[in-house]
């Protein structure tokens, strides 16, 4: 359903590479995530498949269409959520759904199935200005419009970037609810536990993909065994583990701390962790195998 | 200041719009050298208490004192005590990073000797020599943070406030964040912080969560977890949060 072929873009005259030859391919159905901070090159990969910006090298196809050549039939049959906020803030709720219908040829009614679960939450504030409408709202506002009109597919920059945790577990449930009823679905975020919520996620910094698999796929190629470990003293443990020769890697994942396993050699992990931080003179000391998280795979593509 | 004074003292502290109560009734201390955690749904009514305890606000009722100044009467000393970084607006993307660490501190009060030297040290203290005649708007976004929190915290203020100062942040930049927050603390700033992460709530001391108006819930972490019979921070987080009428 969606196509990208060695898409380069620059800005800057060149200085800065903001998309650097990524490649990737997306299936009719199914939600692809694309997974990075800031700045690794997501809005501009999304603005050049809704062909609102010209790659300088490389192809993609959006339906079966060419973003350059095809950009009309494009147009008409993609949603696309940006990550500001970009709907009418002086039409009403209702106002800005009519408008978007309208544009695109449709009606409201038509396509009403599509959006009902998201607009009911909405609707009793229909008469409301959307720039008078809280974050959560928006969003569920900005949705909508994006659906009005079945688009193929769906591309949503972004959708819950500084959104609470509820809001955003209830947005990622629309999203399945959106999939079961076929819709091709592009999303990127900054939030590595909603990663495992994609079917297949691409882990993009600073133009380039890291690595594209299914979430489970990411995990499995996790190279060496994680531990977590906890002690009563949380910074001594960092320390004593930084400052280890030679050191372990090792990061702050709430109340644990995640260590890797490379440079242990032939030695029991558990033992040799519980053995250096009960010398330190730590106590309280928990050490448990543990399947990696995507944040800990993205952290590892980063540091090697 | 006693350590154990509170430097954030609020009680019953509101503000109404009209007829709507976005922050109620709510009290709560922070003292000097603590990682404070801010958290709550959107809409739960954190911006504008944050906006009372800044002195950019003033409040409909209550009280708060903050580094011992009045949130009523006392408002620019407030200011001149306390520093300030969100996610959304920290530096001035059209200066170069010197020009925005002096802008900054001569908005902070300090004078011109003592900014050249903290300048120079805190450029060298990040490493960011070849950057300094740099427009902020060429950094990574990590590098960019990590100087507004240097900028915020370089007249040695009591308090420093942080708006979700790690929103979109790699996973690698936003532990080297927390490493310098810890750093402030133990140097005996207080830190105020938002954020949505929950893993993040885990860094701070104590934590507040705000479900419509109100502090439903205060702590640390662990006290928080073993109240609510949760083994995560999201679970906290979801159990509160997830009755509140005013969020979405």
């Amino acid at each position: 359903m969606v196509t990208v072929t060695n898409i380069t873009k620059t800005y800057n005259k060149g200085v800065v590479k903001a998309v650097n030859n990524v490649s990737f391919s997306v299936a009719k159905g199914e939600l692809f995530g694309l997974i990075g901070p800031d700045g690794a090159g997501k809005s501009s990969l999304f603005r050049i498949l809704t062909t609102l910006l010209l790659p300088d090298s490389g192809t993609a196809t959006v339906a079966g269409y060419d973003v350059v050549t095809d950009y009309r039939q494009i147009r008409s049959s993609v949603g696309y959520m940006p990550g500001r906020f970009s709907l009418y803030p002086d039409l009403s709720i209702e106002e800005n759904l009519h408008f978007f219908a309208t544009v695109f040829n449709t009606t409201v009614k038509e396509n009403y199935h599509l959006i009902e679960d998201i607009y009911v939450q909405i609707e009793p504030f229909k008469k409301r200005r959307a720039g008078k409408l809280s974050g959560g709202m928006k969003q569920k506002l900005a949705l909508c419009c994006a659906l009005i009109h079945k688009p193929t597919v769906l591309f949503l920059d972004e959708p819950t970037t500084g959104v609470d945790p509820v809001s955003r577990k209830e947005f990622w449930e629309m999203l399945k609810r959106l999939k079961q009823q076929g819709i091709t679905i592009v999303v990127s975020t900054p939030y590595m536990d909603e990663a495992t919520l994609c079917d297949r996620i691409a882990l993009i910094q600073q133009g380039r993909i890291l690595s594209i698999d299914t979430p489970q796929g990411i995990v499995a190629a996790y190279p060496g065994q994680l531990y977590a470990v906890k002690a009563r003293d949380m910074p001594r443990v960092s320390q004593v583990l930084t400052t280890y020769t030679p050191p372990f890697i090792n990061y702050l994942f709430g109340e644990y701390i995640h260590v890797d396993s490379q440079g242990m050699g032939d030695r029991n992990p558990t033992e040799l962790l519980r053995g250096i931080l009960t010398q330190a003179g730590l106590d309280g000391i928990e050490v448990t195998p543990i399947t990696p998280t995507i944040e800990d795979c993205f952290i590892k593509l980063l540091t090697t | 200041m006693n350590a154990n004074e509170p430097v954030i003292k609020a009680e019953k502290l509101t503000k109404r719009f009209g007829n709507f109560v976005a922050t109620d009734a709510i009290s709560f201390e922070v003292y000097k050298g603590e990682i404070f955690g801010f958290l709550g749904a959107n809409g739960a009514g954190k911006t504008t208490a944050m906006r009372m305890l800044c002195g950019l606000s003033i409040p409909s009722s209550g009280t708060a004192r903050i580094a011992g100044f009045d949130v009523y009467r006392q408002t620019e000393e407030i200011k001149r005590n306390i520093g300030y970084m969100s996610q959304k607006f920290s530096l001035y993307e059209d200066l170069t990073v010197l020009e925005n660490i002096r802008f900054f501190g001569g908005i902070y009060g300090l004078g011109n000797q003592q900014l050249k030297l903290k300048s120079d040290a805190l450029i060298e203290r990040l490493g960011l020599q070849p950057e300094a005649k740099k427009l902020v708007g060429e950094l990574p976004l990590g590098w960019k943070q990590k100087l507004a929190f240097s900028v915020s915290i370089l007249h040695e203020p009591t308090i420093v406030f942080l708006d979700e100062p790690t929103g979109g942040v790699d996973p690698v930049t936003r532990r080297q964040f927390w490493a310098m927050i810890y750093e402030a603390a133990s140097n005996g700033i207080t830190v105020f912080v938002t954020t949505h992460y929950m893993d993040e709530a885990e860094y701070c001391n104590r934590i507040s969560i705000m479900v419509d108006g109100r502090i439903a819930a205060l702590g640390t972490p662990g006290e928080l977890k073993t109240q609510l019979n949760e083994s995560s921070m999201d679970g906290v987080f979801y159990q509160l949060a997830r009755g509140a009428k005013n969020s979405g």
